[in-house]
């Protein structure tokens, strides 16, 4: 191959030298604030210093531990739902995995009176199967994965309520249940739960951002296509990620059965939407290919923040809820917005010319 | 799967029907929700044949295949709609507030719980089909809002039975000519959007956008207005659900209608209506929302335990897309062999302008 | 309307524009077509014909220029448009409804209505039969799109266009996946439009196809007019200098290699309804091409060989080695590169970096201790980007923002990278400009100069003609002729592409049997 080099250019062509190129069109600092990652995290920068400020109590040593306890399952679920947005798929069943996985731990330490320790490792095996059973549909039958995780969000939650019913499981060892909810540092507002989520972060962060794994993982979900005729293997990538969800569900399982005491089919209902509104708003495209994990992290934060800030005002729930979806649309549609404006920018620069975007005059034909 | 490619003559049109019907999704489900009520009303003849289990049997259903015809007409288009949930809750608190803060007629409070209905679908509408984003994510987001707009009006209230006229809340159980109202309106509804959907131009449009929008937009076909409808028909017909759902209970607490969005989308599943667009039909939602219900309520008297009744309905929904593919798969495999087939033997070698060949030329493909 | 549109000009366009971002599609695209004529529309691939079309189409609106219909000047913001105004486009692929039936297809948006405004199915099936039988085909009206050949969806096409009742067809390559019969047919269908005082566009690459049927043609190159004249005083030669602007020699300048041992060897390769049993060998230093019709199955078989799709039978051997089937990552692995026919959906992820598309296929060994960061991939990135001669300002930009034939470099560039014994090219020069053009074609020679195996598939036959050692034609999935560079002429790859009739003792007679 080195000779192509040598090889002179044709007929008469004059030879230029060999070309350089530099590694970035944009200097460093405009790479960093102009992303989307960006503008999440300083939402929620935003959020903390005004809450901080305006918000009575919000700065005490109660709210950030709670903050973090109350969204350290959507931070986790929050990391492997990432990477499955970014192949372009999505997963509703993660919520249900929780609640199975809450049930299986429960029982397997109650009932069949296995360690903690065992019946843990087990719920979390279990999470994984669920996992697998998702990742086998949708990677290697080729179903639209919306449709299978609804089915599977029934069934996990399904076979949950049918094994405990309206029952619950309380029994655990009180050494474990304050574990879940000690400090790391005593008068410090972080959770023991930050330690395995900080593992699990930089792990994801790795997995997604700095391996050959992960560019697979972009390239699917911009183009799945491409992706295998670059020799990705778009199955078995999609499959190992369902199956790190439900690994993950799985444990946030036993995390929430830890730090309410309680094991029942009920547990996290609801969940998964909050998850993917999270990631959704940290700026990860629902197409595919696009986020990163800093700014999900930032969107999970920034709902917490929201939330804690809003109820010590005094706001219901509800009122976080209509925020919340807000934010959510807002989130999505920055994009189109964004494009909105820039044509209008450019059509009103280019008044001269007849012609218009493709896209606005699609646009146009409606109106 | 061959005689897809039967020629036009080969087959009456009767025949023809017949063969249509009896490949169809909607008779299959239909089967399996006879068989159900079968074996459950052999296990218990009250299931059936008392007043209460005849009513229920047709008036339970009511609410979800309203929700699920709207959801079809959204589906088919290649989208989803998964605020009706919450506008069916916002909706019914409507109605009850109605009764208590002004003296309308009935009529006028259903037409306000549709119109409201309508009007929260047109939102989603536009920030779809303008906005240009994907309906998954703004419905997920309009269900928080509009979930959080019912409680936030409603506070710590609830409607009670006796806030709502006696007149309004038998419309919830009487029957007319032993059939429930309520299984009227959403049978009358049904009807309507299937036929719509059937033989009209806007609803064979639907279906288009939904097999391929690309090629719709290259075709000139409105897309955009085509998805906005199809939301606003969504929304409205939550909202008439949201009606028929404070008539039936006669109370509006505040998780009603939450996570019945799911349900509707499962029951178009279950139906045959494809997850991806351009097929299936309201028949079919609303057969798969009366198997889902019926479900629910047969399992006690099969003996298994209710809380069983979840993973039932996810086990089905996750049945049905396995069953699509399979016969999808089996159908492509049998058009590209009939296809090797039919150039080989009506002409060994040299192409034809008719690839597709009469029906007598496909049998050797079986 | 064709008394009083007689004397002027159904469509006439002037100077017409279009650019997209910094890409200028077409500089200044003119054409004049009189009712009752057919205009051939010609020029090499990129030369901006489809922009013109999909302008004209209501697709694209004009930057500038003068676009007048039958006497009016126009400015269709959508297809509707234009389609109410009376012109009907059949587009080089098919954009048929796949879950819908037949009929449903041709009349979508403008069906036969019956009593209160209700779809007439009756009449509308009985109308796509009577376009069927005036086709000559026979195809069930009510059978669903999905599954049909692209012949067949082609025809749908044309009976869309034709129920239309438009006084202006354009028809972008109509022939490019029919053969023999079929396209004759089609030809009969066009001349009782045209004899109908009809305006028709046709778009293609064949001329004898062009000589045969048009009265007039249009040569456009690189987004620009060239020239109109009479096909009674043009010629082939001709057309093909204006079209490619410079003499045909110059374009292909394969210097001869040293053929060295089998490098790829296959055998008994079949997959029901795409190819069968197909057999050959490609050695090193060795160009072998594969010509053929679009939709022969040339693409299919290379996709076959490079594990990207599954076959029935047979086997791939690399080197003397089984090749795994439907394995991409083990073809790469055993020394396969592949650059796919479709560059922006195949080829590379155009939303990614030109780094990362370089880089794509070998990032797997730039890891230190598991872990993969941009800059390495840059460093990796940067020498083959420089070795192409790619055009950009740096490494981070999209490749979506490049012109095709620099997305063409860098999808070469990412293959080289890997260092392969075996090159397999679908369509090298599709949509690229003629200087990168003939900048590949010597960077494919000087490859096979150094002992590199390559297969190549195009549809351009002076492609074909001037790189490959070997011409192995496909005709409905099977290799029906295998033809050395000596022995090769336009003549006989054309007659084994298009009809296998070369082989057959009864030619053709079996396809005027059919029904009419």
């Amino acid at each position: 191959m080195t000779t192509l080099t040598q090889t002179p250019g044709g007929t008469g062509t004059p030879t230029p030298g060999p070309r350089t190129y530099a590694d970035y069109s944009r200097p460093f600092w405009q790479r960093v604030v102009l992303s989307r990652e960006f503008a999440v995290i300083a939402l929620l920068i935003a959020a903390i210093v005004y809450s901080r400020s305006q918000v009575d109590y919000f700065s005490g040593p109660q709210t950030m531990y709670y903050l973090f306890r109350d969204s350290a399952s959507i931070l986790l679920l929050a990391l492997p739902m990432t990477a499955i947005i970014v192949t372009g798929e999505i997963d509703l069943s993660v919520a249900s995995t929780v609640g199975l996985t809450s049930v299986a731990f429960g029982m397997l330490h109650v009932d069949a009176g296995l360690s903690v320790v065992v019946a843990a490792l087990v719920a979390i095996a279990i999470g994984a199967l669920c996992g697998a059973f998702n990742g086998f549909l949708v990677a290697y039958v080729g179903l639209p994965s919306i449709a299978v995780t609804i089915g599977t969000l029934a069934l996990f939650r399904g076979i949950a309520a049918g094994l405990l019913g309206t029952e619950s499981r309380t029994d655990f060892p009180d050494s474990w249940t304050d574990l879940a909810k000690e400090r790391i540092i005593e008068d410090q507002p972080y959770p023991m739960i930050l330690i395995p989520f900080v593992v699990l972060a930089v792990l994801f962060a790795l997995l997604l951002h700095f391996s050959p794994f992960g560019r697979g993982v972009y390239e699917i979900g911009l183009n799945d296509e491409a992706a295998h005729f670059t020799g990705v293997d778009v199955a078995r990538t999609k499959a190992i990620l369902f199956v790190l969800a439900g690994t993950v569900a799985g444990f946030v399982g036993i995390y929430t059965t830890l730090v309410t005491g309680v094991a029942r089919a009920e547990n996290s209902v609801g969940l998964e939407l909050q998850v993917i509104a999270a990631v959704l708003l940290g700026g990860v495209s629902i197409f595919g290919g696009r986020g990163a994990l800093p700014g999900v992290i930032a969107g999970v934060l920034l709902i917490g923040v929201i939330q804690r800030a809003m109820l010590l005002n005094g706001q219901t729930i509800n009122v976080i809820n209509i925020v919340i979806g807000v934010l959510l649309v807002l989130s999505v549609m920055s994009t189109s917005l964004l494009a909105l404006g820039r044509n209008v920018v450019s059509a009103s620069k280019g008044a001269r010319s007849s012609g218009r975007s493709s896209d606005s005059a699609g646009k146009r034909s409606l109106s | 799967m061959t005689d897809t490619l039967v020629q036009p003559s080969a087959a009456s049109p009767t025949a023809r029907a017949v063969r249509d019907l009896l490949r169809s999704r909607e008779l299959a489900v239909g089967v399996v929700l006879l068989l159900l009520i079968a074996v459950t009303t052999l296990k218990s003849n009250a299931f059936l044949f008392s007043s209460t289990g005849w009513r229920d049997l047709l008036l339970t259903p009511s609410m979800l295949v309203l929700l699920a015809v709207g959801q079809t007409a959204v589906i088919i288009t290649r989208n989803v709609d998964l605020s009706v949930g919450s506008t069916l809750g916002l909706t019914a608190y409507l109605t009850g507030r109605l009764f208590i803060d002004t003296g309308l007629p009935i009529i006028a409070v259903v037409l306000a719980g549709i119109l409201m209905g309508a009007a929260l679908g047109a939102i989603n509408g536009v920030l779809v089909a303008f906005g240009r984003v994907p309906a998954l994510v703004i419905t997920l987001g309009t269900m928080y809002i509009y979930r959080g707009a019912f409680l936030t009006w409603a506070g710590s209230d609830r409607i009670n039975a006796d806030d709502m006229p006696r007149t309004f809340r038998d419309l919830g159980t009487d029957s007319i000519l032993g059939i429930p109202v309520l299984t009227i309106v959403a049978a009358v509804v049904l009807a309507a959007v299937g036929y719509y959907l059937r033989t009209a131009r806007g609803g064979r449009e639907l279906y288009a956008i939904g097999s391929d929008p690309d090629a719709a937009e290259l075709y000139g076909l409105q897309v955009r207005r085509r998805i906005f409808s199809a939301f606003v028909l969504s929304g409205a017909l939550a909202g008439l659900a949201g009606v028929v759902s404070a008539a039936r209970f006669g109370t509006v607490s505040s998780s009603v209608g939450s996570g019945i969005e799911l349900e509707a989308v499962g029951a178009a599943v279950i139906g045959g209506v494809a997850i991806f667009g351009g097929s299936g039909t309201v028949w079919g939602a609303a057969l798969g929302a009366m198997l889902l219900v019926t479900i629910y309520r047969s399992l006690p008297v099969l003996g298994i335990s209710d809380f069983w009744q979840q993973a039932v309905v996810g086990a089905l929904i996750i049945g049905a897309i396995v069953l699509d593919r399979v016969l999808v798969t089996r159908q492509e495999r049998a058009l590209v062999a009939a296809r090797d087939t039919s150039a080989g033997s009506t002409s060994p070698g040299a192409p034809t302008l008719a690839p597709v060949v009469a029906g007598d030329a496909q049998e050797g493909t079986r | 309307m064709t008394d009083h549109a007689a004397q002027a000009e159904t469509l006439v366009l002037d100077d017409v524009t279009k650019s997209f971002g910094a890409v200028a599609a077409l500089r200044s695209g003119s054409l004049r077509v009189r009712p009752g004529s057919i205009h051939a529309l010609v020029g090499e691939n990129g030369a901006g014909k489809s922009t013109l079309v999909k302008i004209v189409a209501g697709v694209y609106r004009r930057d500038s220029g003068e676009f007048l219909f039958q006497g009016q000047p126009v400015d269709f913001g959508s297809t509707a448009e234009s389609k109410a105004a009376g012109i009907a486009v059949i587009y080089q692929e098919p954009t048929l409804f796949p879950d819908l039936s037949v009929t449903e297809n041709i009349f979508m948006g403008r069906q036969p209505l019956g009593s209160g405004r209700r779809i007439d199915r009756a009449r509308m099936h009985a109308e796509a039969e009577g376009l069927f039988a005036r086709l000559g085909v026979h195809i069930d009206p009510r059978r669903p799109a999905r599954g049909l050949s692209i012949a067949d969806q082609q025809i749908i096409e044309i009976a869309k266009a034709i129920s239309l009742d438009a006084s202006l067809l354009i028809m972008d390559e109509p022939t490019a996946a029919l053969s023999g019969v079929e396209v004759e047919r089609l030809f009969a269908v066009a001349r009782s439009l045209r004899d109908e005082g009809r305006a028709l566009v046709f778009i293609s690459h064949r001329f004898e196809e062009v000589f045969d049927l048009c009265d007039t043609v249009t040569v456009m190159r690189d987004g620009s007019y060239v020239s109109t004249k009479a096909i009674a005083e043009t010629t082939v030669d001709q057309l093909v200098a204006e079209m490619v602007g410079r003499e045909v020699s110059e374009l292909f300048p394969k210097t001869p290699a040293e053929i060295g041992d089998v490098v790829l060897d296959v055998r008994g390769l079949s997959t029901a309804g795409v190819f069968h049993d197909v057999s050959f060998q490609v050695r090193a230093g060795e160009i072998v091409a594969l010509a053929g019709l679009v939709g022969a199955g040339r693409s299919e078989i290379a996709r076959a060989v490079f594990g990207v799709d599954a076959y029935d039978d047979g086997s791939v051997e690399l080197l003397g080695k089984r090749v795994p089937p439907r394995n991409p990552r083990a073809a790469i692995r055993a020394g396969m590169a592949f650059v796919p026919e479709d560059r922006r959906k195949q080829g590379l992820v155009t939303e990614a970096s030109v780094a990362r598309n370089v880089a794509g296929v070998i990032r797997r060994g730039l890891t230190t201790a598991g872990l993969l960061t941009g800059r390495a991939e840059n460093r990796a990135a940067r020498p083959w980007a420089g070795r192409l001669e790619v055009k950009t300002s740096a490494l981070d930009m999209n490749a979506a923002t490049m012109s095709g034939g620099n997305q063409q470099k860098v999808v070469i560039a990412k293959w080289l990278a890997t260092e392969p014994t075996l090159l397999i090219i679908d369509e090298p020069t599709r949509g690229i400009d003629v200087g990168t053009k003939s900048e590949v074609h010597r960077l494919l020679s000087d490859l096979a100069g150094q002992g590199l195996a390559i297969l190549m598939i195009s549809s351009e036959l002076p492609e074909v003609l001037g790189m490959a050692d070997r011409v192995l034609v496909v005709c409905e999935g099977r290799i029906t002729a295998d033809i050395a560079r000596d022995d090769a002429t336009p003549e006989n790859v054309m007659r084994a592409a298009t009809n296998a009739a070369g082989t057959d003792p009864n030619p053709t007679t079996t396809g005027a049997e059919v029904p009419a």
